[in-house]
């Protein structure tokens, strides 16, 4: 069995066992569902895992543990269904060919999430950006400002009822 | 030698390092708080020239948004190309031929070496060595020619196309980049090593000087020669093959090291690296179509979230892309390398002198239109 | 002949200003032509033959720009500055040697006449700076008054040298002392056993006159990388024009100032027709190598620079003179 397949099945057994995680803390259990495998070639990711917001540190904190690297954070605006899904793309750097995706979905009204800066400090820009582009909060970010659009922007561009 | 440190820091005061200044090459702004001429903090600030094309990318169809992505790296245009028509092939379901594929890869490193010839003259000129930048441009210079004889353009490419590339390459580019590579082979350990790499002020100014461990570089999600120069063997043309790159022998330079003197390295190494890389796609060139036959012109992918990424000059360059299956992208983002390796900075130029704060700014490889996108 | 001594002073001061004008002015165009040559450019072309007009265009350029005092500096200061750090490089002018008719004023004290006019050039350095009222050109003007204070020092360490040598700090002495072939210049004295520890003597000095001087690899009291451009960053015009005047008389005069304690003077290597030619002749090989020198290397970092000094030049300097002394005492 080769290193890829070892951490495969290593994170997905963390992610359907959280009695695991390293900080007790994530009480909820994440259903399994949600934990999809993909196809590298077509969607560039190996792992896929919806989760709750409040899910988000624990995963984070596991993907963390086994040596991943946090690549991006991006948000998508689904309008129809007033939500923002907000992605996580993580590479591992020494394991070949190895990307998970978080995936969370938040509503579009009250758009906040745990920030990840604790665990990756990579987390700071791009929620940062996050904020900037789509005005979700991330709730205990040390510094939750305009990162690339103006201090005094009033606006959020990316989000789609957003006319220039 | 052990670099000064400051013990306790007595009366500060605020430098803005930029939007104008020499050392930012571009309009990144640092603000640097220092007590004499040590940085106590160091914020970068960035935003100067964001042209928000995420939301151009929304805007358009998707064959429209290609001219924008020269625009971003405009000093390796050609891998913003490669990763958008990548990610977009992936969620298209196009195959490329391989020709275009070796055609790819051909312009790429070239790009890539041009790239690196040009953060090699800039990073001189940071340190104050003038006479570098000429040389290095002398052979960039080349290569600009033998791309503008196929792509059309010098500087921000828009050659690929889904499906393969716009133009053939003939062989007076052939010969012309042939001929390239036993120049700048002969060139580099002459001009560039003997003269500067070996040159004791040089090693004095970056060898110990910012230093970058392993895991701060995972930790801020740094890439390209950054994490290399760290001891992180990653590099995505080896890590998650694209293109043609496994059919061809290459290494990846990794220095544990972690200063500005195994950045500077392995960008060294990786020109001669590009070189054997080139030489071999043109040995292995074959005949062919360079686009696919029936490519729509306005595509139309399933619905769907893809990620396909691409080794820069600077990095790990990721594209997210989110398709609703309709003829716009509904969203892409794009990952650029210099933004996460830019965060790292405030960390690590804490407590250091600013002459060797920018210095190591230098060797981070910034690219500012591509950290604002 | 003999000439009123008015008329002298005022033939020697139109002399030496013109000599200083020209060469600030043609220093540049040698400097533009040879880092051309360096980099395999051409250089200044299209001004005149060869663009030997371009130091012409360029100065009237100036000259014609306006001078902007912008807010906030000390106006008085600001403009005073520039006029000022002309001043000691055209005073250490009047105390060199020429050849041994040639000589504006002959001192008995010229050599450290010139070391005290090269502080005051640093106090304009550090006037300009402060006066600006920028951060840049504060860092800058503080950094080139501790690189002048760490170099001024193992310097005149290495003039007492020469003095303990020729027995004299008067440099038409220093430099009548060294007539002859190569063998009687200071550098290469055999007379005494000095060519064993004049060449540490002579590199010391050097360096040290690269950094008093401010050029690269020791420019960094202009680094642009860092400071923009220093103490000059807010100086436009002939404010401007003025330093870049005075930093190229500095290094005519560090020249000529080697040239007369190590390399005879005007003496010919070989004996023959001494004259003031000789002399031109190596203050611009040596102006060259400066030259060559600053397009060469990239820039070393402050702290370096004062370590360089404070750990290797004065405990250098110190052990040379104290050879220096042993021979003279002994052989």
């Amino acid at each position: 069995m080769d290193a890829r397949n070892e951490l495969h099945i290593a994170i997905t057994n963390l992610f359907t066992a959280p009695e695991q995680c390293a900080d007790g803390e994530s009480t909820a259990v994440p259903d399994t569902t949600t934990l999809k495998n993909l196809d590298h070639a077509r969607n560039g990711a190996d792992l896929e895992h919806h989760c709750l917001p409040e899910q988000l540190p624990a995963a984070a904190g596991i993907l963390e543990g086994q040596g991943l690297m946090l690549e991006s954070i991006t948000a998508v605006d689904w309008i129809e269904q007033q939500e923002f899904e907000v992605f996580y793309d993580f590479i591992h750097t020494d394991v070949a060919n190895y990307r998970v995706v978080l995936r969370c979905t938040i509503s579009r009204i009250q758009a906040e999430l745990p920030s990840l800066c604790s665990v990756f400090p990579a987390a700071n820009w791009h929620e940062r950006e996050v904020f900037d582009f789509f005005g979700i909060h991330f709730n205990s970010h040390p510094d939750l400002t305009r990162i690339l659009l103006p201090e005094d922007a009033d606006f959020y561009p990316l989000r789609k009822d957003y006319m220039p | 030698m052990n670099l000064p440190r400051p013990q306790h820091y007595e009366e500060t005061f605020v430098l803005n390092l930029g939007p104008q200044h020499p050392a930012t090459h571009g309009v990144l702004r640092i603000k640097v708080t220092m007590d004499g001429e040590y940085v106590v903090k160091a914020e970068p600030v960035l935003g100067y020239i964001h042209r928000m094309h995420e939301k151009i990318a929304e805007q358009g169809n998707f064959a429209q948004f290609m001219p924008y992505t020269a625009r971003m790296d405009y000093l390796h245009a050609l891998a913003f190309n490669h990763g958008y028509c990548l990610v977009v092939e992936r969620a298209a379901g196009i195959e490329v031929p391989e020709r275009a594929e070796y055609i790819r890869v051909i312009t790429v490193e070239l790009n890539r070496i041009a790239s690196h010839l040009l953060w090699w003259a800039a990073f001189l000129l940071d340190l104050g060595g003038f006479t570098p930048l000429l040389y290095a441009f002398d052979d960039r210079e080349q290569i600009l020619d033998l791309l503008e004889r196929i792509t059309g353009s010098r500087l921000t490419y828009c050659y690929f196309r889904f499906g393969g590339v716009c133009t053939d390459v003939d062989d007076e580019f052939i010969s012309g980049t042939r001929a390239f590579i036993t120049r700048l082979r002969k060139r580099l350990p002459t001009m560039y090593h003997s003269l500067v790499t070996g040159n004791i002020i040089l090693i004095k100014r970056i060898k110990d000087i910012g230093i970058i461990s392993r895991e701060q570089c995972r930790l801020y999600g740094a890439s390209g020669p950054v994490a290399r120069g760290s001891g992180i063997d990653f590099d995505v043309r080896k890590h998650e093959p694209y293109s043609v790159y496994p059919e061809l022998d290459f290494d990846i330079p990794v220095y544990p090291d972690g200063d500005s003197m195994a950045r500077y390295m392995v960008r060294m190494d990786e020109i001669e690296q590009s070189l054997r890389i080139i030489e071999q796609a043109l040995d292995k060139l074959p005949d062919g179509p360079i686009i696919a036959a029936k490519v729509p012109k306005n595509l139309k992918p399933e619905a769907g979230a893809f990620y396909a990424a691409v080794e820069t000059a600077r990095g790990s360059l990721g594209h997210r892309l989110i398709c609703d299956g309709s003829k716009n992208p509904y969203r892409l983002k794009l990952r650029s390398p210099t933004f996460c390796n830019l965060s790292l900075y405030a960390e690590v130029a804490e407590g250091m002198m600013i002459a060797d704060a920018l210095a190591f700014l230098g060797s981070l490889d910034l690219v500012i239109p591509e950290i604002d996108r | 002949m003999m000439t009123h001594p008015f008329v002298r002073a005022l033939i020697y001061l139109i002399g030496l200003m013109a000599f200083a004008g020209l060469n600030a002015a043609y220093l540049v165009w040698c400097e533009r032509k040879g880092a051309a040559r360096i980099q395999r450019r051409i250089g200044p072309c299209e001004v005149g033959w060869a663009g030997l007009l371009q130091p012409l265009a360029d100065g009237l350029k100036l000259m014609t720009k306006q001078l902007l005092v912008p807010d906030g500096v000390d106006a008085a200061l600001f403009r005073l500055a520039p006029v000022l750090a002309m001043l000691p490089g055209m005073v250490s002018l009047a105390v060199i040697p020429f050849s041994d008719t040639l000589q504006a004023r002959e001192m008995e004290l010229s050599a450290l006449l010139i070391f005290a006019f090269a502080s005051v050039g640093m106090l304009c350095v550090l006037l300009g700076g402060w006066a600006s009222g920028n951060k840049f050109a504060i860092i800058s003007s503080t950094r080139a008054v501790s690189q002048n204070l760490a170099y001024e020092i193992p310097m005149l360490l290495t003039v007492i040298t020469i003095a303990l040598i020729v027995g004299s700090l008067n440099l038409r002495d220093i430099a009548m002392e060294q007539q002859g072939n190569l063998f009687h210049w200071n550098l290469f004295r055999l007379e005494g056993w000095h060519i064993l520890t004049m060449w540490i003597s002579f590199i010391i000095f050097f360096i040290c006159s690269i950094a008093e001087t401010n050029r690269a690899p020791f420019d960094l009291a202009e680094a642009e990388s860092e400071l923009v451009a220093g103490y000059m960053t807010e100086y436009s015009s002939m404010g401007y024009g003025l330093f870049m005047m005075a930093e190229y008389i500095n290094i005519v005069v560090g020249a000529c100032l080697t040239a007369t304690l190590f390399l005879g003077g005007w003496a010919c290597p070989f004996g023959l027709a001494p004259g003031w030619w000789w002399f031109v002749l190596k203050i611009y090989v040596l102006i060259f190598t400066i030259i060559w020198v600053r397009w060469t290397y990239p820039r070393t970092q402050i702290y370096r620079l004062l370590n360089l000094s404070w750990k290797v030049m004065i405990p250098f300097s110190l052990v040379n003179l104290l050879i220096t002394a042993g021979l003279v005492k002994f052989l």
